[in-house]
């Protein structure tokens, strides 16, 4: 499958962007966390802060959400996982609920109430969860509906290699490929699940080839590369579009922080970054565009200021954002009146 | 022997872990990120040099299988301590721990016994939102058949868990992640205390009495003591004492030890970061009722705990709904200014 140009340059803006967002969150989310600001005796103070709590970044990991949301529209659904802001932003979620969200503003996604690990965004058909391998079921679902409604529309799970081995990966595969859901299983294996690398927790090289288990096609795709991942998922999206069922892609691909910020990843060796990095996606991208005549040297760096720009708004209307009234706590556990955003029918 | 050494509530863990491995070659570790990370909050710190990989095991993120691989070991005579990394992450395998490791022994007419050995992070105040923050001790309280220990500082943490571990019944063991002493995340240093470097046990269904007082009980666990405490100062220098009561576990509940403090009281505050409803809160509540023919109440129950509303993310909405030190001194003092109603008489 041929990627047009304008294919091509959507990927490579989201690929800028989601990079350039994951390097302003890094930073932010130090703030307030280190000395002196912090109890005294600790290294870091992972609640303190504009943005408190755990944060999973995806720098390194952007080919596997541009490559798949390519192919996606609106009507389809997304679900991801514990590390989810490339989804989020490939799918088309708007950055400036989504940074508030994560700085527990009122203005947020959710108000405030989900964080980082649990953005949802009906408008885009986007969600996540903190939870490992619970994108799975959720994508099946969000499949069995669109078949009842007639609807030729596709879901996509984002899950890691480490999810690959909780049951909620088998049963799901099952129950879509007895069913023939519209789902699309995308492990992004980046073969650490926090400190324990793939080979001490999975009993294949390959978790793709569990799929011959479930009677469904599993595709490997061993570059971390947004076009050779968009030409590979090709049949697979449309497979489910025209009813025949699920399909589980495999990406090999490289995450460049820690687990969360913060990690001390005494695990991993020293070398490790600095040796995926060489193997950045986005200059390799720009490079191509390049080569095929497809981008000048001034339209990149035009690129680059849109893209980091919206970034910048965001994070700044985020901290402009006011927090939720205290009280606000107690709504929201139950919905009152209609449903809001897009609904299914 | 060295006095007046402090530790980290995990570092004493890790310790009591580390010497009944040593005293009893059938104890061995499982979990995710047990292995050379120590575990994620520091539970098995240094076990993996100690011990080597076939004793400290890392896993998939197969809770299922190995939360029920732990009940099949123990029924073969192995002794498993396995860590669940978040109490909230129970939902993906908690068959295995309520309907076989909690009931396997009573279905077996008492022949199988299930020396296991759960240990789980618990609690939030950091950010970490509604799928990482939540303390869930009531939801393992209520099936029978499973032991819930919920330590509040070092010293009862390490006898608490050698006693688990000896224990020959399933025990879930939880761990508060602000109460720890981790280096990455604020704790009350209350929790960091002097820990022998003997072997010890602190017997499970014995309340700790914190700080003795006359005026007002306030029974509580885990990080919620350490509130506690901080709280009864405040109120101490208001010549109001409270009797801080640590239950430091839940089954078995020391039920003597709060009815004989609220008898001498006669006000019970109970503080809980666990869940409002059908919890914690209403079963000590219920306790005190039961015996109202031999405890006197000068003011009605007052019960602090977590809305029935998920953890909030958002900082302000999060310090809402958790009680904290101020919720508790403020409880108190509505507390000593109310009477309970009198029965006209007959």
């Amino acid at each position: 499958m041929q990627v047009g140009k304008e294919k091509l340059l959507w990927m490579f803006e989201k690929m800028v962007q989601i990079r350039y967002y994951e390097e302003t969150m890094a930073s932010v989310y130090m703030e307030g966390k280190l000395p002196p600001a912090i109890q005294k005796g600790l290294a870091f103070d992972i609640g303190a802060g504009p943005v408190p709590g755990e944060m999973h970044l995806a720098a390194g990991q952007e080919p596997v959400a541009v490559g798949i949301c390519a192919h996606l529209s609106d009507d389809d659904t997304v679900v991801g996982t514990h590390r989810p802001h490339h989804f989020a932003i490939a799918k088309g979620v708007p950055l400036d609920p989504m940074t508030a969200e994560m700085f527990g503003k009122v203005t947020g996604l959710g108000k405030g109430k989900g964080g980082h690990m649990h953005l949802f965004d009906n408008a885009h058909k986007f969600s996540c969860s903190g939870i490992i391998g619970a994108s799975m079921p959720i994508a099946c679902g969000a499949a069995l509906a669109a078949k009842k409604l007639g609807k030729n529309w596709v879901s996509v799970a984002f899950f890691g290699e480490g999810a690959a081995n909780q049951g909620a990966f088998h049963e799901s595969l099952n129950l879509a490929a007895l069913w023939k859901l519209p789902v699309i299983f995308v492990c992004e294996d980046n073969q650490w699940a926090i400190s324990v690398p793939k080979p001490k927790a999975t009993s294949v090289e390959w978790i793709a080839d569990r799929a011959a288990g479930y009677g469904i096609p599993g595709i490997r795709v061993p570059e971390n590369d947004a076009v050779h991942i968009y030409e590979a998922v090709a049949p697979a999206i449309s497979r489910a579009r025209s009813g025949e069922g699920p399909t589980l892609i495999e990406i090999k691909t490289d995450r460049y922080f820690g687990h969360f910020q913060g990690d001390p990843e005494t695990y991993r060796p020293k070398d490790e970054v600095a040796h995926l990095r060489k193997n950045d996606p986005i200059p390799k991208l720009s490079q191509m565009l390049k080569d095929k005549g497809f981008l000048t040297v001034e339209q990149e760096s035009m690129i680059l200021k849109k893209m980091h720009g919206q970034v910048d708004a965001a994070f700044d209307f985020a901290r402009k954002s006011a927090y939720p009234d205290a009280k606000d706590a107690l709504q929201d556990v139950f919905v009152n009146g209609h449903i809001t955003g897009r609904a299914l029918v | 022997m060295k006095k007046n050494r402090i530790l980290t509530m995990a570092q004493a863990i890790s310790e009591g872990i580390a010497q009944e491995m040593t005293r009893d070659t059938n104890v061995f570790v499982m979990g995710e990120d047990v292995g050379s990370y120590g575990g994620i909050f520091g539970a098995t710190g240094g076990l993996l040099d100690k011990f080597g990989k076939h004793r400290i095991m890392d896993t998939p993120i197969s809770e299922t299988a190995f939360i029920g691989a732990a009940t099949g070991a123990a029924a073969a005579g192995l002794r498993p301590i396995v860590e669940l990394m978040f109490v909230d992450f129970f939902g993906v395998c908690m068959d295995q721990i309520y309907n076989h490791l909690a009931k396997n022994t009573y279905m077996s007419g008492g022949h199988v016994s299930l020396p296991v050995v759960i240990t789980t992070a618990i609690g939030g105040g950091y950010g970490d939102a509604a799928q990482h923050s939540q303390c869930l001790y009531s939801i393992f309280a209520h099936i029978p058949g499973i032991k819930v220990v919920v330590p509040s500082n070092a010293y009862d943490a390490k006898g608490l868990m050698i006693q688990a571990i000896r224990d020959n019944n399933p025990v879930i063991f939880m761990y508060h992640k602000g109460i720890m002493g981790l280096p990455w995340m604020a704790f009350f240093e209350g929790s960091s205390n002097a820990v022998p470097e003997d072997l010890y046990v602190v017997p499970f269904g014995k309340a700790s009495f914190v700080t003795e007082g006359s005026d007002i009980t306030i029974v509580t666990i885990s990080q919620m003591v350490q509130k506690a405490v901080l709280a009864a100062n405040i109120l101490k220098e208001q010549s109001i004492h409270a009797e801080v009561i640590d239950l430091r576990t839940l089954v078995p509940m020391d039920t003597e030890s709060v009815l004989k403090s609220v008898r001498k009281t006669g006000r019970l505050l109970i503080v809980d970061e666990d869940y409002l409803g059908f919890g914690l809160s209403g079963e000590i509540s219920a306790v005190i009722a039961e015996n109202l023919d031999s405890v006197s109440l000068k003011a009605p129950i007052k019960r602090l705990a977590v809305p029935n509303v998920p953890i909030p993310y958002s900082r302000p909405l999060e310090q809402f709904v958790i009680p904290q030190v101020s919720d508790i001194v403020l409880a108190a003092q509505e507390l000593m200014l109310k009477k309970v109603a009198l029965l006209e008489p007959q």
